[in-house]
């Protein structure tokens, strides 16, 4: 299952295409299309945490969205207190999510399989009521973004150009940070995990410290997709945490192919592009997208990056 | 018990059940340093069993677990393994998407401690590869250091086991059954393999093959029912009327 040999040259040709046009495309100076940008990088950084989880670890979890909804819900109400500049909402985000993440991750790894899925849906669901309830900040409706987060030297999240660019910059360094960390030691005793949990525990190793860890860090990752997610649509809302979006990253990995760092990234570029395409064509565009979904499944073994590195058709 | 001064495993007074089922019955028994301890007995017998509550998967209901002298019924199976266990299961269990030589690794990560080495990538690592590949030679597995792991034979998983266990640099070999499901010259092999790790490991040796036992075991213990009917060396076993007709049988030895 796993891809760990190095990119093919084919797979690092398509991907370089891939970057230049994102590259390219905000200087058209169509927001439009801008903004198609930013919200492929953000999910793509999303997804991208999301496997590690899925892909490396082989956790499920249905609960992701809920440390998305933790960097979003941080983009918007630090504003309020008058906190705005990006070194700030950025950290603290991350800081909220590896606490989430950490608490819920030390409770939801003690049970494995289908329990695993069902509590970590059930800790995502917390969060979603717990944004519900605030009133003051438009409960179920959310609110809007008080402020875009600002980077230094008068660069504002706010404009649609500095965004893409910003997402794609930490869309690199997200694809960059995920391949060391799979690539290490400690990675390759999370694949070890996955594999034989029996066998690590009878040489010697608990997997539970390594799967807490790694369950931390794509919950921080996660959260530095929703800052970016509040700053592009300028709004803080409980939607951003429910499990209909945990479910959409599960679906961009899976398109992709889980555990391969770049898959996932493929499958958020792709579900955003379908997502736009076929919600201009038809109302009923949920039912392509989950045709596909079965299509890529019963077809491709090793999902988009198989189908683009040339190997595995089904 | 025999006279050694300080065993390097002991089994005192060992009882397992299951309900109403009891498949271990008071049972002791001692690994020497350097000693190869076969457990012969009929399926049933609670041989699994018995490797499973030395290893800490199962918790005997009584009794002692004692590894050099210190008492483990309390410790974990990762516990247990970094005091000095390594267990080769019946049928092998391995990291199947990783290679033979990264499955090596894993074991000599969790000897050396570096498993939580979050950054620096694990294949530009050059000790953990010395290490990994002489646990592979030393079962001579030198050569398929690269092939994934889930498309070994199943003799090669057998040896990469093994491997895996040399990794951990343990006292205390436990392995289930390694000649099961071995052709005839994958068995001779791992015969003289098992002969050539007497003297350096502890080995408690569970295994059907009879022949094989009586040739490599210094002591042989008969398990029937959960209890030690017989325990001996290999002449004393074989002359023993008991064992004779409770296992193995009119033809037998």
């Amino acid at each position: 299952m796993p891809q760990r040999a190095g990119m093919p040259t084919q797979t690092r040709i398509i991907l370089g295409v891939l970057l230049l046009a994102a590259l390219i495309v905000p200087l058209l100076g169509q927001p439009y299309y801008t903004k198609l940008v930013s919200r492929m990088a953000i999910y793509a950084i999303a997804a991208l945490s999301l496997d590690l989880l899925v892909g490396y670890a082989g956790l499920v979890s249905f609960g992701h969205a809920a440390f998305f909804g933790i960097g979003v819900y941080c983009a918007g109400l630090l504003p309020m207190v008058g906190i705005d500049q990006a070194w700030i909402i950025v950290p603290a985000a991350i800081a909220c999510a590896a606490l989430y993440g950490l608490f819920s991750g030390a409770v939801s790894l003690r049970a494995s399989g289908l329990y695993f899925i069902f509590i970590t849906l059930a800790f995502a669901e917390m969060m979603f009521y717990v944004a519900q309830g605030l009133r003051m900040f438009g409960g179920d409706d959310g609110f809007r973004l008080p402020r875009p987060t600002q980077l230094m030297a008068g660069l504002s999240l706010g404009n649609p150009v500095v965004l893409a660019y910003t997402m794609l910059v930490t869309l690199v360094i997200a694809i960059y940070v995920a391949r060391r960390i799979t690539g290490s030691h400690f990675g390759r005793v999370v694949i070890a995990a996955r594999d034989n949990e029996t066998k690590l525990r009878a040489i010697g190793l608990s997997p539970y410290p390594y799967r807490l860890t790694l369950y931390v860090i794509a919950s921080a990752l996660c959260a530095v997709a929703g800052v970016g997610f509040a700053n592009l649509v300028e709004y803080a809302s409980p939607a951003s945490m429910s499990w209909v979006v945990s479910g959409e990253m599960l679906f961009m990995v899976i398109l992709g192919s889980a555990a391969t760092v770049i898959g996932p990234v493929l499958g958020a570029v792709v579900f955003v592009g379908l997502e736009t395409v076929l919600s201009s064509l038809t109302e009923h565009w949920l039912f392509w997208l989950g045709l596909i979904l079965v299509l890529r499944v019963l077809l491709l073994r090793h999902g988009l990056y198989g189908l683009l590195s040339g190997r595995g058709q089904r | 018990m025999s006279a050694q001064p300080e065993p390097l495993l002991e089994l005192r007074g060992l009882v397992k059940r299951f309900g109403a089922l009891v498949v271990t019955d008071g049972l002791s028994l001692s690994v020497a340093p350097g000693e190869l301890h076969a457990l012969i007995g009929p399926n049933g017998a609670g041989k699994s069993c018995l490797i499973a509550q030395v290893t800490g998967e199962l918790t005997p209901d009584e009794g002692e677990v004692r590894l050099r002298g210190e008492r483990i019924n309390a410790l974990s199976v990762p516990q247990r393994a970094r005091r000095g266990l390594a267990r080769a299961y019946q049928v092998p269990r391995l990291f199947g998407s990783l290679s033979a030589i990264e499955n090596a690794s894993v074991a000599e990560m969790a000897r050396a401690g570096s498993g939580s080495r979050l950054w620096h990538a694990a294949s530009d690592d050059r000790d953990l590869a010395i290490a990994s590949l002489s646990a592979l030679q030393r079962v001579g597995l030198g050569d398929i250091d690269n092939r994934v792991a889930a498309q070994l034979s199943h003799g090669e998983k057998r040896l990469l086991e093994l491997a895996m266990g040399f990794a951990a640099d343990p006292a205390l070999l436990l392995l289930d059954e390694p000649l099961a499901g071995l052709g005839l010259a994958d068995s001779a092999a791992m015969v003289e393999l098992l002969r050539s790790l007497k003297g350096r490991y502890g080995i408690l040796l569970v295994e059907h093959d009879v022949e094989a036992v009586f040739s490599l075991a210094d002591r042989v213990s008969v398990l029937v029912g959960g209890r030690l009917i017989a325990s001996g060396t290999p002449d004393e076993i074989k002359a023993d009327a008991n064992v004779r007709s409770a296992y193995l049988g009119e033809g037998g030895a």
